[in-house]
Order: C-alpha cells, then structure tokens, then sequence
C-alpha cells in the first residue's frame, strides 16, 4: 500500500524534474515542477476526438494500457512493505502484464490505418521484444540468488555482503534505468521532444489520441517512470526504517529524474538501425550479473 | 557564332543572343555541359512573336563568363530532349513542359514543377496525382505533407521503404505556386518589385533583392557605387552565417542533441537583430534598393557590428567543439545522406550542395559581384557528401563569414549624398545576375521589349537544382534519418515554386 502511495506522490513531480534539469542544462529557466501534470489534468477535463477510420479498439487501448500500468505497479513492494498483491512468480506478472498493455498501444496504433502509427508501432514492438530478456535475465538471476520468486522476498532477502554484491547492484540499477528509458521511448532510444514523426517511436503511435485518452497516455509515462524508479529504489532500501528508507526512496527517485535529465541534454538519438544493438547490451550486461550470483553461490568453479 | 560570352551583370541587346536550330542548340549545349567546370544556370523559354523562345545560359566557372544561346521552337511541339545527355536539364525541360506544353522525347518523366498537379489537365488535381508506385507485398508507402510537421513550407514526400529503409523519394512540391514571374510584369513600380523580390524565399531575402538591384541597376547600365555594393556584400554573408547557424541549430535538433539546439539557436539571434538595428528588419527586408540606400552603413553601426561578432565568434567556437566533437551526434551525421561526385555533377547541383562533394562551384569565386572581385574568394571544400559535410560546410562558411566582414568593414566606403535617380532601362535587351545566397547560385534574368519595359523576368532559386539531391541521398537511408538529412540541405519551397 505505501508503494502504491509512494510512487503517486512521485509520479506527481517525476516529469516536472526531467523537464527542468533539461532546460537548465540548456540554459533556460523551464516550467514549474508541476507543468506536465497540469497539462496532464487539462487533457483529462477534455473529452477525446475519434477518427471514423478506427474501431472500438482504439478506443479501448489507451484505458487498456493505464490500467496495465497500475497493475503493474500494484506488485512493487517497499522494503518491509509488502505491494498491494504480492505472490511467487509476480515479478512475471509484472513483466508479462506491461506487456498486455504495450500489446493493446500497438493494436491501437495499427487501427488508425496511419502508415506513420503502423512504423512507430513496429519499432515499439521490436524494442520492447529486446529488452524482455535483459529484464528477465536480472530478476532470474536475484531470484537464483535469494532463493525466492516474488518482488517482495527478492528484496527483503537481497542483502549485499560482499564485494560482487555491490558490483551486481550497480550493474542491476543500470540495466533497470536503461530499461525504464526503452520501455518510456526516452533517449538515446528515442527522442520524446521531437516533431518528425518519421523519427518517432512512441510518440508517432500517439498520434490520434487526444484529450482524456492522451492524458492516461502521458500520466502512463510519468507512472512507468516512478515504477522503475521504485524497483530501482528497493535495492537499496532493503529492511531500513520508515524515517530512513522514505527519504531514501524519494532521494533515489529525484536521482533518476535528474539522471535522466542529463542524459537527454548531453547526448543525440542513436540511429534507428543502432538500437537493437544497444539494447542487446543490456541482455549481456543481465548475463554478467547471472554470472556473478553463480559466482557468489559457489556454482562457479 | 554558337553562343555569345558574357560576364555576370552585364547586358547585351536580345538579338545578339544566337538563335540556334534545336538540333545545333542541344549539341552546343550537352557538349558545353560535359565539364566540369560548365553548369545549367537557366534554361527556360518566353513567348516571342508567336513561337516559344528558349534561352541558355551555360556558365563557365573557370573562364568567369556565361554562355548565352537561344533557339525557337513552337508551343505543343515534340522535341528531342536534352535530359538523356546531360541529367542537369531534366527539370528545365519539365518546366517548359508544363508551361508550354512542349513534348520532350525520351525525358524520363514529365512531372509538374510548379504545381501540384499537372497545370494542363483540368481534371488533374493532387487528390488524383499519379504517383511512382513499385507494386510490393513487401514495402510499404509512408506519405508526409503537405502540411509540414514543424512550421516550416508545404511540400509532400512520397517515400516507398522496405521497412526502416528507403528505397525510393518522390517529392512532389508546387503547393506555394504564388506566380511571382508573372507578378514581376504586372506591377510596374520598382517598389512593389522589390518587395516581390524579397518575398522570393523568405530566408533569402538579401540573396533575392541583391540579384534583382543588381540587375535592375545593369538594365538601367547604371555603375553603383562603392557604398551600395559594401551594403550588398556585407547584407549577404551576414545572411550566411545567421541562416548557417540557425541550419547547425535544426541539424542538432534534429538528431536530438539538446544543447547544440539550444545554443546554435541562441547564437542566430544577435545576428538577426543586428538586421533589425540597421534595417528594421530582422531578415533585412527593405535594406536593398537598386540605385540608391535607404539604410547607409555607418561608423557606429560597424563598431556595434564587430562587438556582435566578437562574442558570437567565441561561442560558436565553443559550441561547435562540443558538437563536432559529440560521439552520438558524429554517429548520426556520418555517412548518413550522401550524395556522390558523379551524381552531384550530373544533375548539376549549386552552392553548398555542389561544394560538399568536392565541385568547386561558388559565384563569390567564380562570377564575382559587387565587393567580392577585392575579397579574392576561395570555395570551401569537402569530399564526403554527407550530413557531416554538409555541417562542417556551414561551420566554415560561418567563420570565412566572419573574416570577410572583418575585412570590409576595416576599409568601409563612404556614402554617396549625391545619387542621380535612376535611367529607365534599355529596350531590347536581355541581363542575368548571379548572387551566391547562402544557399547557392540565385539567378535573376530579364528581358525587355522595345520601350524598355520588362518583357520577362525568369527567377532561378538554388533549390531548384537541389531538391534532386535530398531524393537521391536518402535512397538506402533509414527513413528516421530523413529529417536530418533534408534539414542539413534546409532547400526552400517558396523559392521552388515561385
């Protein structure tokens, strides 16, 4: 429940702070922390705009993949805290449910007809399939390593004890920040700011949507955004107390959001033809971590 | 006599022009163009007692002058086409087919240029418009435009992928048609023609008035004056680096690298405003009038003018380290969107287009005007023919720019108080003007009848060369580079399209 809590409270703010370390490292003063949540509230007091070329099921979509999300988020404990559902395996729950609602953004992409939305569908599609090994490599391997299969046993039983543990948590948050930015169409996968739907993957496949649908859309964003966040949070946080462990978490979570600023400012989208590749690396860097607990648990050698 | 030289602004009578039979036209013209150093600046046609009279103008970068023949032909006539010898006239010919209705055999397609549907067919509309199609189960058509993501001109791209890769570009443009030739001989003061002039393409402004003073001022055989050409140059490559620097702004924006966006597009600004402080025009509208200044260049202005500069110069040093030297903005702009020398020769491209694949083909250099004769011009080159020549090209420019300005202003003319109007111009006479805009070689040709009143006006903007190329080098590109690609040549639709 307190996860749940949490990762609301900051979903509020998580957007306002990309956007503000992106503009200050461009030189510019920026809107207020809580602009894109304004923006997000204006859209949900709009009614929404259809095509006549669409079915039902792009109707449906945008509530479909909201609902995923929160969902999703419902499994994420917080430290002693259990999530508002907790059972063995819902980490692939976790997985498996973002993935039904990525699956209806895509059909509903599709059903607009739009050869853009079908392009961006097809790229979302791809990056998507290559970033599901890498996440299922590192949960398996802590799964391995604790002994347990649902999120909350995972981290309440991780603890680092030794020197590879540490360099297995580092290596675990990268993969976990990299694939939050795959998973929300960020850079240097994708370019969120841009106008050219021809470079487009997330964006383009929204296209049509408006006014409440595109508000669930864009607050879907931020959630996902406070989800990995709190996943990335519940390494470190393990069984510290509440006074300890709140700041913590939201400490970590404004980490992610200036962090993912930066990357934003610093760097230019890889090539389209270079992101498969790029995510690859994410899988290899899950095989090193599996390596390592076989490593720690002496299966090695 | 097969053609007769002339120099850039001069002016001969329009019967010294030879007039050719088509067959000695085509082979004067395709074997002049089989050089290097020959390129098309117009070939174009006019109604002249009945028949349909097409001009020529070859020009000779390494003699500095520009070959002028002409030949007769009637409206609706079947011709042989010069396109299947040399590529670079395959849009001329489409234009004279689409205004005269001139059949070209064995040109490869006949397209509309200035409309976006063909002009002659009143049941013809884009909505109907032919496009090239390849039939496929396997690819796919992706059509962008008219209406233009960004806020920029109308003008639909055709693209047919195999999946994330191009294969084909048709662009289809003409949505901007305003009929500015046409307008040139219907408004007859030399005010409303150079606001025309200006409203070529709006991001030409100087390059377009520069070549129209300077045409009207060869027209009326008036000698302008130190000043006015000072103002004319010094307007000119203030122009090229402000267009350069805003261009390196949208290529960083475009490959999402936020702070060369962000910085480039400051550094536009001062530049602009500089305009403004001077003209009252940040793209120097009004500042440019045949004959006389409306906005002489004075002392203080050029002190305020080199403090501009001087902070601009730093900061874009700066800058443009961080971004040429960016790993992930080099591996967007490297070999992305080449066009080769031997494509680039044969389809005959201008300015900057022309000079990232290694053409050494500048009219500063070659054609010299106004104050470039004493600035000894050299042409910067690159070989790769890709996005990343195409910026370093304009990272350059901006600092030769620089340099020139510097030089002009340390020996600054003093201003003519005493300028006669006008004479009215010549009858009979034909005169061609090449300005190199920031863009490329702009060419202005006229022609007046018996009483001195202008006959035709015929306007050639760079983009007219240079559309070709953004079709030939996004082929086996990714399409998501397609923006990167069009944005490192920015060509102009309204000065396309006329």
């Amino acid at each position: 429940m307190l996860s749940l809590l949490l990762i609301l409270l900051t979903s509020l703010f998580f957007m306002g702070i990309v956007v503000r370390t992106k503009s200050i490292t461009s030189g510019r003063k920026g809107p207020g922390l809580l602009q894109p949540m304004k923006d997000v509230i204006r859209l949900w007091k709009k009614g929404a705009v259809y095509s006549r070329t669409t079915s039902f099921i792009f109707q449906l979509a945008p509530t479909v993949y909201f609902a995923s999300i929160i969902m999703a988020i419902l499994v994420v404990p917080f430290g002693q805290n259990k999530g508002f559902i907790s059972f063995d395996g819902d980490f692939i729950f976790f997985a498996y449910v973002l993935a039904l609602g990525k699956f209806f953004s895509i059909i509903g992409a599709l059903d607009t007809g739009s050869s853009f939305e079908g392009m961006g569908a097809s790229r979302e599609a791809l990056y998507s399939l290559l970033a599901e090994p890498a996440f299922f490599i590192l949960m398996g391997s802590f799964a391995l390593y604790t002994g347990h299969t649902s999120f909350y046993d995972i981290f309440t039983s991780l603890h680092f004890g030794s020197y590879i543990s540490y360099a297995l948590g580092v290596l675990a948050t990268f993969v976990l920040i990299m694939i939050a930015m795959v998973e929300n169409s960020r850079m240097p996968i994708d370019d969120p700011k841009t106008h050219l739907e021809l470079t487009m993957v997330h964006e383009v496949m929204i296209l049509d949507n408006s006014g409440f649908d595109l508000g669930l859309i864009l607050y879907g964003t931020q959630l996902k955004f406070a989800m990995y966040g709190a996943l990335i949070a519940n390494f470190f946080i393990g069984s510290s107390l509440y006074y300890f462990s709140i700041p913590l978490f939201l400490f970590v979570q404004l980490a992610f959001a200036v962090l993912v600023g930066i990357l934003e400012s610093f760097s230019a989208r890889f090539r389209m033809g270079n992101n498969p590749q790029f995510i690859f690396t994410l899988t290899s860097i899950s095989i090193l971590i599996f390596f390592g607990v076989l490593l720690i648990m002496g299966k090695f050698i | 006599m097969k053609s007769i030289s002339i120099k850039n602004n001069e002016h001969i009578a329009l019967d010294s022009i030879p007039i050719l039979d088509y067959q000695t036209f085509s082979d004067v013209n395709t074997a002049l163009l089989q050089k290097e150093n020959h390129h098309c600046v117009n070939y174009y046609g006019f109604l002249y007692l009945g028949k349909v009279k097409l001009i020529c103008c070859i020009a000779d970068d390494l003699n500095n002058n520009i070959l002028v023949s002409s030949t007769l032909a009637d409206a609706k006539q079947t011709l042989p086409s010069l396109s299947r010898q040399c590529l670079a006239f395959e849009k001329f010919e489409r234009e004279l087919h689409e205004n005269f209705g001139i059949q070209f055999e064995g040109h490869p397609w006949l397209k509309p240029v200035r409309y976006a549907f063909n002009k002659n067919d009143k049941n013809s509309s884009i909505r109907n418009y032919p496009f090239f199609k390849i039939e496929s189960e396997e690819l796919h058509e992706v059509g962008v435009g008219p209406i233009h993501a960004g806020i920029i001109e109308p003008g639909h791209f055709r693209f047919i992928c195999n999946g994330e890769q191009i294969l084909h570009l048709e662009i289809q443009l003409g949505f901007q048609h305003r009929g500015i030739e046409s307008l040139f001989l219907q408004k007859e003061k030399l005010i409303q023609r150079h606001t025309l002039a200006e409203n070529i393409a709006g991001d030409s402004a100087v390059g377009h008035t520069t070549a129209f003073a300077n045409l009207w001022e060869t027209l009326c055989r008036h000698e302008a004056d130190a000043a006015l050409h000072f103002n004319r140059t010094l307007a000119l490559e203030l122009e090229r680096i402000a267009i350069h620097t805003g261009d390196l702004s949208g290529m960083c924006t475009d490959v999402a690298y936020q702070l060369g966006s962000a910085v480039f597009g400051r550094l536009r600004t001062p530049i602009i405003n500089f305009f403004q402080q001077w003209c009252g025009n940040r793209i120097a509208k009004s500042l440019i009038r045949a004959g006389y200044n409306p906005f002489p260049f004075t002392p203080e202005l050029a002190e305020k003018l080199l403090q501009v500069l001087a902070s601009f110069e730093t900061d874009f040093e700066e800058i443009c380290h961080e971004t040429f030297c960016a790993p992930t903005v080099l591996g967007r702009f490297e070999k992305t969107g080449i066009v080769t020398h031997e494509q680039a020769t044969s389809i005959g491209l201008v300015g900057m287009a022309a000079r990232m694949t290694n053409i050494n083909r500048d009219i500063r250099a070659s054609h010299p005007y106004n104050f470039y004769p004493s600035l000894s011009h050299t042409p910067i080159l690159k070989h790769h023919g890709d996005v990343y020549s195409r910026a370093q090209i304009k990272r350059e420019e901006v600092k030769q720019s620089i340099r020139y300005i510097r030089t002009l202003l340390m020996d600054m003319p003093i201003e003519n108080l005493d300028r006669k109007p006008l004479p009215n111009p010549l009858p009979n006479t034909f005169a061609i003007s090449l300005v190199e805009g920031w863009r490329g070689e702009i060419c202005h040709c006229a022609i007046t009848d018996d009483k001195g009143r202008l006959m035709h006006y015929k306007i050639k903007d760079p983009s007219f060369h240079n559309w070709l190329a953004l079709g030939l080098a996004v082929r086996n590109n990714e399409i998501s580079d397609f923006p990167i690609s069009n944005k490192s040549f920015n060509l102009s639709y309204a000065g396309h399209d006329l």
